[in-house]
Parts: structure tokens; C-alpha cells; sequence
């Protein structure tokens, strides 16, 4: 067994609002390990953003980390607890952008509309030389725009020396995304945190756009937490699946595991709602019954309880389930696969 | 809902997507305590605009010279431990110089200030005639004087100048901005909604009133006005010249709005439905924007009155004998005269009061009238 | 963009054209002239003028023709580059313009720096560390700045240097340097004087500006960019300068065009209360006085200042940001 480069434990990030405490994450635990793809799936609401934003130290105030590690091994080999660096601290960002990236949500909103592309990128580029470049002389701008050029090749960008002075909005969407993940791959990291690439482009792009972090990733040996709500792309991209649900973890394992033998109630019925093209037509599609609580009205012990067609009268109602190993590689959080701990009361 | 409908209890969530739209921009208005605060102020300010004579201890345009620089007399509250409002006594002193009486406070002699007394005549609300004011002193003598802000050069009562004066300068404020929307309303709308050649004539119109420097213009039009013109005709004049520049940036929003709402689909839906041109813009178009209209338009009535203040005391708004604000701070140009009386100062906390307030309530509606708004 | 300039420049001397008549009929626009206001105040001074050399001065002046010659006769020496006499000062109006409308510059100038240079990192400052005492301190300054008018600012602390140091804070230059010419010395004597009015001219500006700029900042900062700034790596300071600070600014940087000839039009009743050789109270004068030409000449120098400056913020907007630059064609 590889060391993992990325090991969450029980992280829990809470958020004060006048409202009341929303406790976005309350105990998430998983490990990624050097090479691999660990997706990240669930409802919205369910917290998945903010684990990821946890990891890399950018929750929006109110919001704070309020327990749990999270450990990082960095190129020298020498682990860091991440939730220990303040936000600010120069140590965090360095490892920022040069050893963990961020690929976000929408590439349109996410360029700065004022500055080309390639501007971007060659900020990321200097911003971290000295990590990815310790010894020698300074970037020059021909050589920033070279580099520059290549990422973009490396995408599969067209017209790379064209485009690095394109604005984003002057892009389509499939570049777009292309540029953002040349942009996060500039500086090398070890891991890449995929939020939701797919969910703002049409199909047939996503689909390309998957194929190439598939590619590079195999390539670089990038590691890649890959966050999405859908399961299909989670099929394809991952090797390893974590399923939350307001913001605990229901279900975790490989993805074959999850896919052919999914333990959770919750899990089984994701999978049970997926449409297919092979059901007889004019059925009803199978739904979760009932809606996402609100934040602020989190449901007593389990969360998943009330609207769980196997929830065991008395006690899901009233304690919270703990992640419990289920299969090899496998843990879920409830009391149907732990009989003793259902019994206890 | 049917009356055979049986009375269900409303859920919070309910009465929340129940409720008009007004209704909602008042629930979110009340949040803002500042702005709820301020528009008691307003409130406040408004009511003594309805019946100024009421507020005033004396008629506001008596002069006297022989009271001239009567300094402020502070208001206590308690007697000796008693409640009881009362006012120390001024006294009069002829400097053998000047040959002027000077006046200083007397503390050892408490006049009381009483409430609903008797004074100068007048007509409450321009119909009934009475002689009740608010404040008050006992003495029909008028050996008692009640001076709550002292006095100018003229000896002439400071604070009924200043009631009167906030009537003229909060009328003009909110008239002249009345005006300057309906005239951005409509010609923005004819503008925005029509297209075409209105569109270009008022957008011409709308970028050369832009184009023109504005207190500079201001000076000249309020110069053009005749010197003989009776207070009531300057007053309209000004509320007019100020009016008349004002709607261009509320005309522009406008067109925009109505620009961009044309394309929206609820107005084609409507369109296709059948409804009339009148209806599609009243009931459709309109409501989208009416809130943010009123936001603005309160914002622009501070701007109004900080404009008429700035005329008058250049002696080129308001005129004397009508008062204004900016009329009570002309007398408080000359430094030494308001070294010897500060008092002359006060009407430049009352503009600052108000504008202050108008602009949190500005503010506070906005805020409330976004619906995109946190 | 630039056929867009080319074609506002290319308007620029109808509009002129346009504002002229318009100006020129504002200021005729009472009734009698400057003679009838000269008789007046003679009169009130005791002195009397008889009414052949009343008709003579008419005659001279030309006040006698009407109204659209006086009108043709000032177009014509505009085209000349002659501004005119003035007819209470005998001078010509070029000659008393002059040297007040370069004051007139410095002071907007100075104020106008004085704004911006306050107001950005006062608003950078108050979005990024919204809510701290700071914060509220500088909200409640910016609430009273915006709701005071800069000539009652003017008044107040003209009254607090007299009442309390016993100085008088008019004008622009100490006595010696008044009529003096240009020299090393009158410029730092100058400095001196006009940084109070500067202050007083900018307060309400740079009120409104820093609230402008922290709200404008405050949306810009929750937008998804900033999050990919700062998981770039870069520093909160140096990101919010780079990214969400130069998108606050746009809009505002729209309104230096306009806010410049609002400093000179403001600048008018701040320069009558504390006493400063501007153009403003000579404008003022000028208009009570109808001296015609004079604050005819004077209406037309700000109604150019301000069509170009508009134009000026037009262009700087659309070089600041490019979508503009494209999308304008």
C-alpha cells in the first residue's frame, strides 16, 4: 500500500449563521491515495463543496474548520496538517496552486473577465517558480509564454500562441474548461481538486473534457478528488467513491464496490433513480421520497433516516450511525450492518 | 380559494409566498433598524411640514431689533427635582457704545415652559383659525420670553424660523423630485418601450441636459427669475428649474429597464395572452421596477434639498421674507456675526439630520426592494 | 473605438454651438440689463446718473441692439479667440478669467486627488474586513461626509479656526502674495492655503466614493474568481488588488469624467463662502450684475469642461475593460 498523499480525518466544518449552527461537515473521513481518483458524490447541500474547499483552506467566514486533521504529504515526503496552517499563512500558500490545485466550477466565472487567459496562467507560473523551479533564473516572458503555450497543447487547446491573449468570455466552453485545467496543472501539483468541471457544459464536451483529465491524470500521476452529483461521471472517473449526504458520509469504497454492491439505503437508491434506457417505457421513475432537509432542521440521529425506506423504528431515529467497515474496502454508516450497535440503547 | 375552502392554519413558509410583494419590502424594511429609526425622523419632520405656526413659540417673521442675538435658552427638564420643563431668563443690558442691547442668560430665574398655550395668531392647516401652539410661556406680558434657539440680527425667534424654513426646504425636496419622475418615468418609458425616433429625440435631449454643468446652470436659471415674483411663484419656479435637470438619470434607468424587459418572455406571454399595451406596461412591466423607482427617488430628494439650501444661501433660491434653510444659514455667512452668535449655526444640523435620515431610508428600501438581495 | 471618439469629437462644436444660444438666452433672460442694475446700484449709493449718459453707455456697449446681434456680435469675437469686455470691470473677460479659472483647475485637481487617493483604500480596507470597528467607524464618517454640504462644511470650520485660533481661513494666498506674480514662493504659498478648501470640496466626493467602492467591492468578492485566485496561491492583499478591486473600479472609474466638471460647478459656493479667487463667484457676480458676455463666457468654459469630460470617462471605461472595447464594436 502506497502512503495516501491525501489522508482526511473526521473533518468537521461548521458554519455560525445568525439563523443557527449549520454543521456543513461533521465527520468526513477518507484517503486518496498518489495515482488515484476519489469522487466525491452527493445531493446539493450534502457538503461535498465544503470539504473541498476545507481541504484547501478557502471556507467562506462564517464558515471554520472546527475538528479533525487533515494530512497532507508534501513532494518531500514530510506530512502537514492542513487545518493547522492559518489561512493567510505563507506555508499554505505555497502549497496552494503548486502542489494542490483547484479546478472549479464554472471556467466563465472563475477567469477574471479583465485579464486574457494566458496572463492568468503565467501568474500561476510565477507566482510558485521557485517550487517548481528552485534552481536557475527567473521566468523570462518568452519562456512564460512558451510554457504557456505548451499547457495549453497539453489540453488539447487549439491555436495555443492565439489564444493565450483570448479573454475567457471569448472562449467556448469546452476551451474554457481546457484553459482552467491547463491553468491548474501548470504547476504540477500532486493533487487535483476537481469541483463539478462537467456540471457547466453541454455532453459531448464533457465527455472530451473527462477523457483528458482521465489522460493526464494517467500521464502526470496526478491524484484527483473529484466532486460531482452525478453518478455517471463517477463511474468513469473513479476508482474510489465516497457518497455524503448532509454532510456525513453514508457510504464509502471502490468504485465497483459501490456501483455492483452498494450497502447504504441511500446509495441503492441514487443507483435505483438513475433512468435507463432499458426500463419498459411509461414506468414511473423511482425517486427518494421526500426532499432535502433544510440545514438548519437536521433530522435527529441519522440524517438519511426519514426519508430511508429501511429505517429501523426506534433507533435510527435517535442515534447517529457510525462508519463501520461493511466489505473489504468498504464502510457505511448504518445500523443495518451493525445489529450490536442497533441493539445497544 | 373556494368558501367552502376550510380555514387551514398558515405555516411561516406560507404567509411568506402568501404575501404581496409590498408586504415583503416591508417585513425586510423593518430589519434595518437605522433605516427604521431614520424614517421616524422623517415622520417626525413631515408632521411639523403640516402645521409649522403649531411648532413655533413665535410669529417667524417679527422682527425687533431691540431683540437682536438673544442667545439660546437650554431647555431643563427638571425644577429643583421636580419634572417640569423650564428655560432660564434672559437679560438685557444697552452697551453705552453701540448704543445696542446685549443680552445674556439669567440662570437664576426659571421661566416654566408650558404646553398648548396661547400665542400669535394663525390658521391650522390654511382653514381654521386658532391661536394654540405647542410650546409655550405662561405670560401674556411678554415680559417672559421663550427664545429656543435664540435670536439673529434681526430679532427675529430662530427656532419658528427654523420650523417654517423646514417646511419650504422638505416640500421643495420632495415636490421637485415628484416632478423629476414623472417626467423620467414617462419619457424614459415612452423612450425604452417605443423605441424608434422617440427613443433617439429623448436620448438626444436626455445626453445634452447631461452635458450641461449644473449648479452653473442652476445660478443663471434662479438669476433669470424676476425679483418682483411673489414667494409662492419663486417657490414653484425653483421646484421646476431643479426638477427639470433631475429626471435624466431616472429617465435613463428607466428606458433601460423598459429595454430590457420588452425582450423578457412573461412580456410576450402576456402579449399573447391578449392583454392591452396599457395593461402589459402598468401591470407587467412596471411592478418590476416600481420598487426600485421609489428606492431611488427617495435617495434623490437629500440631493434636492442640499441643492435648494446651496441656492438660497447664495441668495439666489428661496428669497427673504419667504424662509428656508438656506435662507437661515445666509444670515450665518459673516464669520464674526457667528462668532458672537453660533446659534446661527443650528439649521446646518437639521439639514445634515435630515438628509442623513432621507439617505438611510433610501437605503434601508433598496435594500428591502431587491428581490436578489440578501 | 476610435470612430466612437472621432464621432463625439466631431459633435463637440455643434453641442458647443447648441449650449451658446442657450446660455446666451438664459442670461438675457431678465428683464433690463446691465445697465438698469448699474443705475440701480448707483442710486442706492446715493449717486445719480443722468439719463443721456445712461443712453450714451447703452450706445456704447451695445446693449442698445438686439438681442441676436449682441448674440452674433459674441459668437464673433468667440471665433476669434475674444472672449469679450467685461462691462462692470472694463477688463477684458479673458484677462479676468485667466489666472481664476487656473485656480479654479488646481483646486478641483487637488481635490479630486485628494478623493481618490482617501477613498480607494479606505473602501478596500472597509470590504475586506467588513463589520470590524473600523469599518463601522469609517461607515458613520461616510454616512455624515455624504449628507453635509460641502459649503456648511466650509462654514463650520471657518467659524471653528476664527472662534477657537483666532484665524481667518479665506482665500487662497496671505496678503503679500494676493496681487503678486507667479513666483516659487506665491505657488508654495498657495499650497498652503488650498489644501483646507481642497479637503472641504472632496469631503461629500470621497464620503460617497469609499461607500461606493466597498459595496461594489463587497459583491465583487464573493465571485468565483476570487476563490481561484486565492487557491492560486496568491495573498488576500495582493489578490483583492489584482482581481476583484479592478473590476470595483470600473464603474467608478466611469464617473471621473463626470465628477471632475462636478468639482469645478461645486467648487462654486465653497469659493463663495471662504472667499477664493474661483471663476465661480465671478460667475455669480457676473449673473446678478447681467455682464452679459462675461458670464455668458463663463457658462460656455463649463459646459465644455463637462462634455469633455464625459468623453474622457467614456474612453477610460472602455480601455479599462476590454468586454466593452469588443462588444462596442
Amino acid at each position: 500500500m502506497t502512503t495516501p498523499v491525501l489522508q482526511v480525518e473526521d473533518l468537521r466544518v461548521h458554519f455560525p449563521l445568525d439563523e443557527g449552527l449549520v454543521r456543513a461537515v461533521d465527520g468526513v473521513s477518507f484517503d486518496v491515495h498518489p495515482g488515484q481518483v476519489v469522487g466525491i458524490v452527493g445531493e446539493s447541500g450534502c457538503g461535498k463543496s465544503v470539504t473541498m474547499k476545507a481541504i484547501l483552506q478557502i471556507v467562506e467566514p462564517p464558515g471554520r474548520i472546527v475538528g479533525g486533521r487533515i494530512l497532507f504529504r508534501k513532494d518531500t515526503g514530510a506530512p502537514v496538517d492542513l487545518t493547522r496552517l492559518s489561512p493567510k499563512s505563507a506555508e499554505l500558500r505555497a502549497i496552494r496552486g503548486a502542489e494542490i490545485a483547484l479546478i472549479p466550477q464554472e471556467p466563465m466565472a472563475a477567469f477574471s473577465p479583465v485579464h486574457s487567459v494566458g496572463e492568468q496562467i503565467i501568474e500561476a507560473l510565477r507566482l510558485h517558480e521557485r517550487q517548481w523551479r528552485p534552481s536557475g533564473s527567473r521566468l523570462s516572458k518568452t519562456e512564460a509564454r512558451s510554457m504557456t503555450a505548451d499547457l495549453f497543447r497539453s489540453v488539447g487547446i487549439s491555436m495555443p500562441e492565439e489564444r493565450i491573449d483570448a479573454y475567457s468570455w471569448q472562449l467556448s466552453g469546452g476551451l474554457r474548461q481546457r484553459a482552467m485545467i491547463a491553468m491548474a496543472l501548470s504547476c504540477r501539483p500532486r493533487l487535483l481538486i476537481a469541483d463539478e468541471p462537467t456540471t457547466a457544459i453541454d455532453v459531448t464536451t464533457q465527455a472530451q473534457i473527462l477523457n483528458l483529465l482521465r489522460d493526464l491524470q494517467r500521464r502526470n500521476g496526478t491524484a484527483i478528488v473529484f466532486i460531482t452529483h452525478d453518478l455517471g461521471v463517477i463511474a468513469q472517473m473513479a476508482h474510489y467513491v465516497v457518497v455524503m449526504y448532509l454532510g456525513r458520509v453514508m457510504e464509502q469504497g471502490s468504485v465497483e464496490q459501490i456501483f455492483h454492491a452498494p450497502k447504504h439505503p441511500y446509495t441503492r437508491a441514487l443507483l435505483k433513480s438513475i433512468p435507463s434506457v432499458t426500463v419498459t417505457p411509461r414506468t414511473l421513475l423511482p425517486t427518494i421520497a421526500g426532499s432535502i432537509p433544510h440545514p438548519l432542521g437536521r433530522p435527529r440521529g441519522c440524517p438519511f433516516h426519514p426519508r430511508c425506506p429501511d429505517a429501523i423504528p426506534g433507533v435510527c431515529a435517535e442515534r447517529v450511525p457510525a462508519l463501520r467497515p461493511v466489505g473489504p474496502t468498504q464502510l457505511a454508516s448504518c445500523f443495518l450492518y451493525s445489529p450490536d450497535e442497533a441493539a445497544e440503547s | 380559494m373556494s368558501a367552502l375552502a376550510p380555514a387551514v392554519s398558515v405555516t411561516a413558509e406560507e404567509r411568506v409566498s402568501l404575501a404581496s410583494s409590498w408586504r415583503l419590502v416591508w417585513w425586510r424594511f423593518r430589519k434595518h433598524r437605522l433605516a427604521l429609526a431614520s424614517a421616524f425622523v422623517l415622520l417626525a419632520l413631515y408632521l411639523v411640514v403640516l402645521c409649522p405656526d403649531f411648532f413655533s413659540t413665535q410669529d417667524p417673521e417679527a422682527t425687533e431689533a431691540r431683540l437682536a442675538f438673544i442667545p439660546v435658552q437650554r431647555v431643563h427638564f427638571f425644577d429643583g427635582g421636580r419634572p417640569g420643563p423650564w428655560v432660564p431668563d434672559v437679560v438685557g443690558k444697552r452697551n453705552p457704545t453701540t448704543l445696542r442691547m446685549e443680552w445674556r442668560i439669567d440662570e437664576s430665574r426659571h421661566i416654566p415652559v408650558r404646553f398648548f398655550v396661547s400665542g400669535y395668531p394663525y390658521h391650522l392647516l390654511g382653514i381654521v383659525p386658532t391661536r394654540i401652539h405647542l410650546l409655550g410661556t405662561a405670560g401674556a406680558d411678554g415680559r417672559e420670553r421663550l427664545y429656543l434657539l435664540g435670536t439673529d440680527r434681526l430679532g427675529r425667534d430662530q427656532w419658528s424660523r427654523l420650523v417654517h424654513g423646514t417646511r419650504t426646504s422638505m416640500t421643495i425636496g420632495l415636490t421637485a423630485v415628484t416632478f423629476s419622475v414623472v417626467i423620467g418615468v414617462l419619457l424614459g418609458g415612452i423612450s425604452g418601450y417605443y423605441g424608434g425616433l422617440a427613443d433617439s429625440i429623448i436620448q438626444r435631449l436626455i445626453e445634452l441636459l447631461q452635458s450641461l454643468p449644473t449648479i452653473p446652470i442652476w445660478l443663471a436659471l434662479t438669476a433669470a427669475l424676476p425679483r418682483d415674483w411673489s414667494p409662492q411663484q419663486v417657490f414653484f419656479a425653483i421646484t421646476v428649474i431643479l426638477s427639470l435637470v433631475g429626471w435624466t438619470t431616472l429617465g435613463r434607468e428607466v428606458r433601460g429597464r423598459f429595454l430590457a424587459l420588452r425582450e423578457e418572455d412573461f412580456v410576450l406571454a402576456a402579449d399573447l395572452a391578449g392583454a392591452s399595451q396599457r395593461r402589459i406596461i402598468l401591470r407587467h412591466m412596471v411592478p418590476t421596477f416600481l420598487s426600485h423607482i421609489i428606492a431611488t427617488s427617495t435617495l434623490a430628494i437629500p440631493a434636492m434639498i442640499i441643492n435648494e439650501t446651496s441656492l438660497s444661501f447664495l441668495g439666489l433660491g428661496i428669497r427673504p421674507p419667504a424662509i428656508s434653510w438656506g435662507v437661515l444659514l445666509q444670515e450665518a455667512q459673516n464669520i464674526q456675526t457667528v462668532a458672537l452668535a453660533p446659534w446661527l449655526l443650528i439649521p446646518a444640523a437639521v439639514v445634515i439630520l435630515s438628509v442623513l435620515a432621507f439617505n438611510l431610508v433610501g437605503d434601508g428600501l433598496r435594500d428591502a426592494a431587491d428581490p436578489y438581495s440578501q | 473605438m476610435t470612430r466612437y471618439v472621432l464621432k463625439r469629437l466631431m459633435l463637440l462644436p455643434a453641442l458647443l454651438f447648441l449650449f451658446s444660444v442657450t446660455v446666451f438666452a438664459i442670461v438675457q433672460a431678465p428683464p433690463g440689463d446691465f445697465l438698469t442694475t448699474y443705475v440701480a446700484t448707483l442710486a442706492s449709493s446715493g449717486s445719480s446718473i443722468s439719463a443721456e449718459q445712461v443712453e450714451a453707455l447703452r450706445r456704447e456697449y451695445g446693449l442698445d441692439q438686439p438681442v441676436w446681434i449682441q448674440y452674433l456680435k459674441w459668437m464673433e469675437n468667440l471665433a476669434r479667440g475674444n472672449l469679450g469686455l467685461s462691462l462692470e470691470y472694463q477688463r477684458p473677460n479673458a484677462e479676468l478669467i485667466g489666472e481664476r479659472l487656473v485656480l479654479t483647475m488646481v483646486l478641483a485637481l487637488l481635490s479630486f486627488v485628494f478623493t481618490w487617493v482617501v477613498a480607494i483604500p479606505a473602501g478596500i480596507y472597509s470590504a475586506m474586513h467588513p463589520r470590524s470597528p473600523v469599518d463601522y467607524v469609517l461607515t458613520v464618517l461616510n454616512y455624515v461626509g455624504v449628507a453635509t454640504p460641502n459649503f456648511m462644511l466650509a462654514l463650520v470650520l471657518m467659524w471653528g479656526a476664527f472662534a477657537y485660533f483666532g484665524v481667518s481661513v479665506t482665500g487662497l494666498f496671505s496678503p503679500d502674495f494676493v496681487e503678486a506674480p507667479w513666483s516659487l514662493a506665491r505657488v508654495a504659498d498657495l499650497l498652503k492655503h488650498v489644501w483646507l478648501p481642497a479637503v472641504v470640496l472632496g469631503i461629500a466626493g470621497t464620503a460617497r466614493l469609499t461607500r461606493v467602492m466597498r459595496a461594489n467591492l463587497l459583491d465583487e468578492l464573493n465571485k468565483p474568481y476570487v476563490t481561484t485566485a486565492r487557491a492560486k496561491g496568491l495573498s488576500e492583499w495582493r489578490l483583492v488588488v489584482r482581481y476583484p478591486a479592478r473590476l470595483a473600479l470600473n464603474p467608478l472609474v466611469s464617473t471621473i469624467g463626470w465628477y471632475l466638471p462636478a468639482l469645478f460647478s461645486g467648487s462654486l459656493i465653497v469659493a463663495t463662502v471662504m472667499n477664493l479667487p474661483n471663476i465661480g463667484p465671478l460667475l455669480l457676480r457676473a449673473l446678478i450684475n447681467q455682464d452679459m458676455y462675461l458670464a455668458g463666457s463663463i457658462l460656455l468654459i463649463y459646459c465644455f469642461l463637462t462634455i469633455v469630460g464625459t468623453l474622457i470617462s467614456d474612453i477610460l471605461l472602455a480601455w479599462l475593460d476590454p468586454r466593452i472595447r469588443f462588444e462596442g464594436g
